[in-house]
């Protein structure tokens, strides 16, 4: 009887460890389907591409032109435009981020940390067409009637920066693109910020607190560096997202390939390009330079992660070494 | 080739058919071109009602359309730009034109309403090279003597996404303007050295709108369901006219279509006293000896029943169906060079 027992449990296990075995191996196909996938979109990257970059060379990145007429291009324009909305969108969203996340963990009263909680995730799901249309529609006339002469006037004389406002107001352009750029990336950025800051635990913050800290000096001495992983990985997220948004982008950019001294002038992105010429262009060497095109903004997008792990990697070092 | 084997050919390829006829696919596959979509889509309903036989017609683009019938994964390819003689025959496509529509340059100047305003060719050429910046410029005051121009800066705007629009509206421009046609050229996206790039007709009219001072390009249907202001056009007979479908017609029936191969001709700065100088015919190709025969037949039959009766759906949309006398001589195209279809009846 005892025997039957034993049998009964070493039956019992061996199928527990056949499933076991099967789940692991589920989950390895499905994590080197990711690293197959990721292999196939470079190669067919490198391979659609190649035609452009062996034609034009370096000429590539360093040419500003973009003219399917004569068959001469250059990427110059549309990785400026990807890279500055970018950064002016960074520039707006993160300090708003930080603000609305600190202010839903450490100062909300808790009737309104909900509301505005599901607010903030509800954007996030948010189509980035949208984005693009209310940019167009009611962004875009805002800013040209009210925000950009303002910005002419004000800024456009000074030295230095005044390049940056001088122009005509059009509604659209390179500023417009970032904030509506901004919009978009700020709920990701805030929702993370927001998740890892709750992560503090709360020993730590009474601790300070009883040591005589302010709400500031908390924040920053005892919030900020115990979250400071997570709050690079959401600005990264949010980086990413600005980097390859397409439609809300191609709405209010202006679509232009060159790159114009002023933030009010048009400009274009890698991804806005893409979206607006892939359909019909006609030729090999332009649908190459479009995919040409793709394989740079995969450039981008990686060295922003790679720089991120990076900057991550020092900064524990240090905090390890300065403990 | 020797005038029996191409016979036997085709008297195959008729058997062929039939039989693949009787099979009856209940879907016509195509793609391409985003400017007649609607009115093939208003078509192909109508005309499933009628015989139970659908479109599937992916507007993807006239890029795309080509991309795909040369892939010979659809039955016929749909596109704005005609494709040369020389091309056709590399790839043994046949081309036809299937419906006619019109560009019209619309503005946004204040004190102007739409129609008070006449331009040229060279004028707008002028102003989408940077040229012409201010709406009161001796050009333009010389072409409207009497209207009150404001000095207000022209904020030029064009269409962003590659399109047949903007290829018509660029090869006007080239043929208006030698300076044009040199330094930015005719195509379906181009380099253009001043202006703000707004995406599809619905961002170029919202732009211009928007504007003050704003000039833009939108199809006519999309210009006269908005009721926005245009700017009448001086054509090549040098009478100023204005966008309706008379004048794209005109433009059509004037055409010289017996002498151009492959139908290939664009519609732009026509003669004629009437002819709107921004017209375009959409085209279609199909494979002069095609892949499936029975599908090409079935495709051909719709196109054929869109001549005969699609006019007035298509007028319903703005847009122009073609002249009558180039029904025929495409008919006689389709029975000269396709092979394996059977004749469509007469008339």
């Amino acid at each position: 009887m005892n025997s039957a027992v034993i049998e009964a449990d070493s039956q019992h296990a061996a199928g527990q460890r056949l499933r076991e075995s099967i789940f692991r191996g589920a989950t390895l196909v499905a994590a080197l389907l990711v690293l197959t996938l990721l292999g196939g979109v470079m190669l067919s990257l490198l391979k659609g591409s190649w035609p452009a970059f062996s034609h034009f060379k370096l000429q590539f990145l360093t040419r500003e032109i973009w003219n399917p007429v004569t068959d001469q291009f250059g990427a110059l324009a549309a990785v400026y435009g990807t890279v500055i909305t970018s950064l002016i969108a960074m520039l707006i969203a993160i300090p708003v981020s930080f603000g609305i996340a600190i202010f839903l963990t450490e100062l909300a009263p808790p009737w309104l940390k909900r509301p505005v909680g599901v607010a903030i995730e509800l954007l996030a799901a948010v189509p980035s067409i949208i984005f693009g249309i209310w940019g167009l529609f009611v962004l875009a006339p805002l800013l040209q009637r009210h925000v950009q002469p303002w910005l002419i006037d004000l800024l456009g004389p000074l030295p230095l920066i005044g390049k940056l406002f001088q122009g005509p107001p059009f509604g659209i352009g390179v500023l417009t693109a970032s904030v509506v750029l901004a919009i978009m990336v700020l709920p990701f950025i805030s929702a993370v910020m927001r998740d890892v800051f709750e992560t503090v635990p709360d020993v730590l913050k009474e601790s300070g607190y009883g040591l005589g800290a302010t709400t500031w000096e908390v924040i920053w001495k005892v919030v900020v560096p115990y979250t400071r992983t997570g709050i690079v990985g959401g600005i990264m997220l949010g980086l990413g997202r600005a980097l390859g948004e397409t439609m809300a982008v191609t709405f209010v950019i202006g679509n232009a390939h060159r790159i114009s001294p002023s933030l009010l002038g048009p400009g274009t992105t890698i991804s806005a390009s893409i979206a607006n010429e892939f359909t019909e262009a006609v030729g090999d060497l332009y649908t190459s330079s479009l995919i040409a095109l793709g394989a740079l903004l995969f450039l981008i997008t990686f060295s922003v992660i790679a720089g991120a792990r990076l900057l991550l990697l020092r900064l524990d070092r240090r905090a390890l070494s300065s403990v | 080739m020797s005038l029996v084997s191409s016979k036997t050919v085709l008297g195959i390829a008729a058997a062929a058919s039939l039989a693949a006829a009787a099979q009856a696919a209940t879907e016509i596959s195509g793609a391409g071109a985003t400017f007649p979509y609607p009115v093939y889509a208003k078509w192909a309903d109508a005309y499933k009602k009628e015989t139970g036989v659908g479109l599937n017609y992916q507007s993807i683009g006239s890029g795309g359309g080509i991309k795909q019938i040369k892939a010979k994964t659809v039955t016929f390819g749909a596109s704005d730009k005609p494709l040369e003689p020389a091309e056709l025959k590399e790839s043994g496509l046949v081309q036809f034109p299937m419906i006619i529509g019109g560009v019209v340059p619309v503005i946004n100047v204040r004190g102007i309403q739409g129609g008070q305003i006449t331009l040229d060719g060279a004028a707008i050429a002028s102003i989408y090279l940077g040229e012409i910046t201010k709406w009161n410029d001796p050009r333009i005051k010389k072409l409207n003597p009497t209207a009150a121009l404001p000095a207000t800066a022209i904020a030029p705007v064009y269409r962003s996404d590659g399109s047949g629009t903007n290829f018509l509206f660029t090869d006007y421009l080239s043929k208006s303007s030698a300076k044009f046609k040199e330094s930015i050229g005719a195509n379906a996206s181009v380099q253009w050295p001043v202006g703000i790039g707004a995406k599809g007709n619905e961002g170029v009219a919202n732009m211009t709108t928007q504007t003050d001072g704003a000039i833009g390009y939108v199809e006519y249907a999309y210009a006269k369901q908005n009721s926005m202001a245009y700017a009448k056009l001086i054509n090549r007979g040098g009478k100023a006219v204005v966008p309706s479908a008379e004048t794209f017609q005109a433009a059509a029936a004037n055409a010289d279509w017996t002498h151009a191969p492959g139908y290939y001709l664009i519609l732009t700065d026509q003669p004629g006293a009437a002819s709107w100088p921004i017209t375009g015919a959409s085209f279609i190709l199909v494979y002069s000896n095609p892949p499936n025969a029975g599908e090409t037949a079935q495709a051909l039959k719709f196109f054929d029943w869109a001549y005969r009766n699609g006019g007035k759906m298509a007028a319903e949309l703005d847009y122009v169906p073609l002249p009558d006398g180039l029904i025929k001589q495409i008919r006689a195209t389709w029975k000269a060079d396709i092979k394996g279809i059977p004749a469509m009846a007469a008339n």
